[in-house]
């Protein structure tokens, strides 16, 4: 039984209980965690590539600005206990980029610079689920926020949400991630707390 | 130039403490990647999903540390060698 | 806890009486954990600010965003409670045994570690020369102002953002120079401790570098973006 400390709540905020995930806190905040130091890409350097379809498709900075866009309000809830609600962004829906690409998988490892990957099915991120995000609040997404251009899968836990995306890798197979590797979920489902293995 | 978000591994002297009830902080570590002999307390610390301790030269990984529900996860694999005492 | 010193108008020190507590050595740090009446829990490091054999203290700044600081330099009165874990590190320590010249540099709240050393030195009656180059922001943010001028080791001081009226010290952030005219010389070989936020041990680890001390000489410790 740990000592309670009287008067101590932290920071969190009262909030609509269906709306918040079992085990989450709610938060004005947006922390910055980050398992590596920022990379600092050039935008000019910067591309989004698919790999694993029937062609390897890319596109540069501004090919992928190019692309329609779609801005959207969703939940976002980090496995390491606080949500945030409401959180406004702007990308370009998965599904756009997937339609570029011939391609039967079912799953798919997103990489990021510095080295971070992320495993997800396809179908988490088809269907209007996912967006590759540029903006964030309406102004650019700063790097360490994982600007230029970040994966947005606001079902899943927020690590799937993969900063400082440079592509998708599709696969016939789940092949654990970066943290799915060493101890988190396989899936992430906030609602169903699928945070660790065995979850 | 290091991010400013940078710790180092003074910060997970306490978790170590707790989870090999030994003193790890002043234990020279050798990179996986690139042989580089550092002590844990001068490796790059990062707070992440989990925690990801990086060599300060190459960057690239040394220890992941997951902790929840009760268990916790730690892979050493990038780190060649722990000298202990 | 049991007491309290307001040292400045965001700093204070809490005086701890921790049951079963192993004496510490000067430099090492605990980590403090508060619950909530509902469970919820966080979890910070503090470098301890009392030498060996003191009233266990901690020195906290209470960071504007913060979750923790806050609560413990505002709200936390005698006999709250909380868990404590330590004491932790055994690299960024200093004994009185070693004989070498010590140089202290730290920055805000990175003095805290470092004054355990000075108190330490004191306490045990060493002759160990000791300097503390210490940088604040001003100089009403200097913690343990009054207890450095008597402590026994030469203190330079640098304010970073403003300086009171008639200011004759230094008036900027730790560069090469500031520290080619305060530090030991490297053929003294001294042992140097740094701490304070990443971008403060950086700057002034590589100036000593850049001075001819040897990166085996230099023992670091990093806050991360605060200060």
């Amino acid at each position: 039984m740990p000592i309670i400390s009287r008067g101590f709540h932290g920071k969190r905020q009262e909030g609509p209980s269906d709306r918040v995930p079992p085990g989450q806190y709610l938060t004005d905040d947006f922390p910055v965690l980050s398992a590596g130091p920022t990379p600092h890409t050039a935008l000019e350097d910067w591309s989004f590539s698919i790999h694993g379809g029937a062609e390897p498709v890319s596109w540069t900075w501004d090919e992928f600005r190019q692309l329609p866009t779609e801005t959207v309000t969703v939940d976002i809830h980090c496995v390491t206990k606080w949500s945030k609600l409401d959180t406004s962004w702007e990308g370009v829906s998965v599904d756009t980029l997937l339609d570029a690409v011939d391609h039967d998988a079912a799953y798919l490892l997103a990489f990021s610079d510095g080295g971070y990957t992320t495993n997800l099915p396809v179908e988490d991120v088809t269907g209007g689920r996912a967006w590759v995000a540029f903006a964030y609040g309406g102004e650019p997404l700063e790097p360490e926020h994982g600007g230029p251009a970040r994966l947005l899968v606001p079902h899943l836990y927020f690590w799937k949400s993969a900063k400082w995306v440079r592509g998708l890798s599709l696969r016939d197979e789940d092949e654990p991630g970066f943290w799915e590797s060493n101890g988190y979920h396989l899936y992430g489902d906030p609602w169903r707390e699928q945070r660790y293995w065995g979850d | 130039m290091r991010d400013p978000r940078t710790l180092d591994g003074n910060a997970i002297g306490g978790l170590m403490l707790e989870l090999f009830g030994v003193d790890l902080t002043p234990a020279p570590t050798t990179c996986g990647s690139c042989g580089a002999r550092e002590e844990m307390a001068r490796l790059d610390v990062y707070r992440g999903a989990g925690i990801v301790v990086r060599c300060r030269h190459c960057e690239d990984v040394m220890i992941r540390i997951v902790q929840g529900g009760g268990r916790t996860w730690i892979d050493l694999s990038g780190t060649s060698t722990l000298e202990l005492g | 806890m049991a007491g309290a010193v307001q040292e400045t108008p965001r700093v204070r020190t809490l005086l701890l009486d921790a049951p079963g507590w192993a004496d510490h050595r000067a430099g090492q740090h605990l980590d403090v954990r508060l619950t909530a009446e509902d469970g919820y829990q966080a979890e910070r490091s503090y470098s301890i600010a009392s030498a060996p054999g003191e009233e266990l203290a901690i020195t906290i700044e209470r960071l504007d965003d913060g979750e923790v600081s806050p609560y413990l330099v505002d709200e936390a009165a005698d006999g709250d409670q909380f868990e404590v874990r330590g004491p932790i590190g055994g690299y960024f320590v200093w004994d009185a045994s070693d004989p070498r010249p010590i140089l202290l540099v730290g920055g805000g709240s990175g003095v805290v570690p470092l004054r355990s050393m000075a108190r330490h030195r004191e306490r045990v009656g060493s002759g160990t020369p000791m300097k503390l180059l210490y940088s604040s922001r001003t100089w009403d943010d200097v913690i343990y102002r009054d207890e450095l001028e008597t402590i026994g080791i030469d203190v330079v001081y640098t304010l970073t953002r403003e300086q009171p009226p008639g200011w004759t010290g230094y008036a900027r952030r730790i560069d090469r120079e500031l520290l080619e005219e305060t530090a030991w010389p490297a053929e003294q070989k001294p042992r140097v401790f740094v701490c304070g936020s990443t971008r403060f041990v950086d700057a002034a680890a590589d100036g000593l570098l850049e001075l001819g001390y040897e990166p085996g000489w230099i023992r670091t410790e990093r806050f991360g973006a605060t200060g």
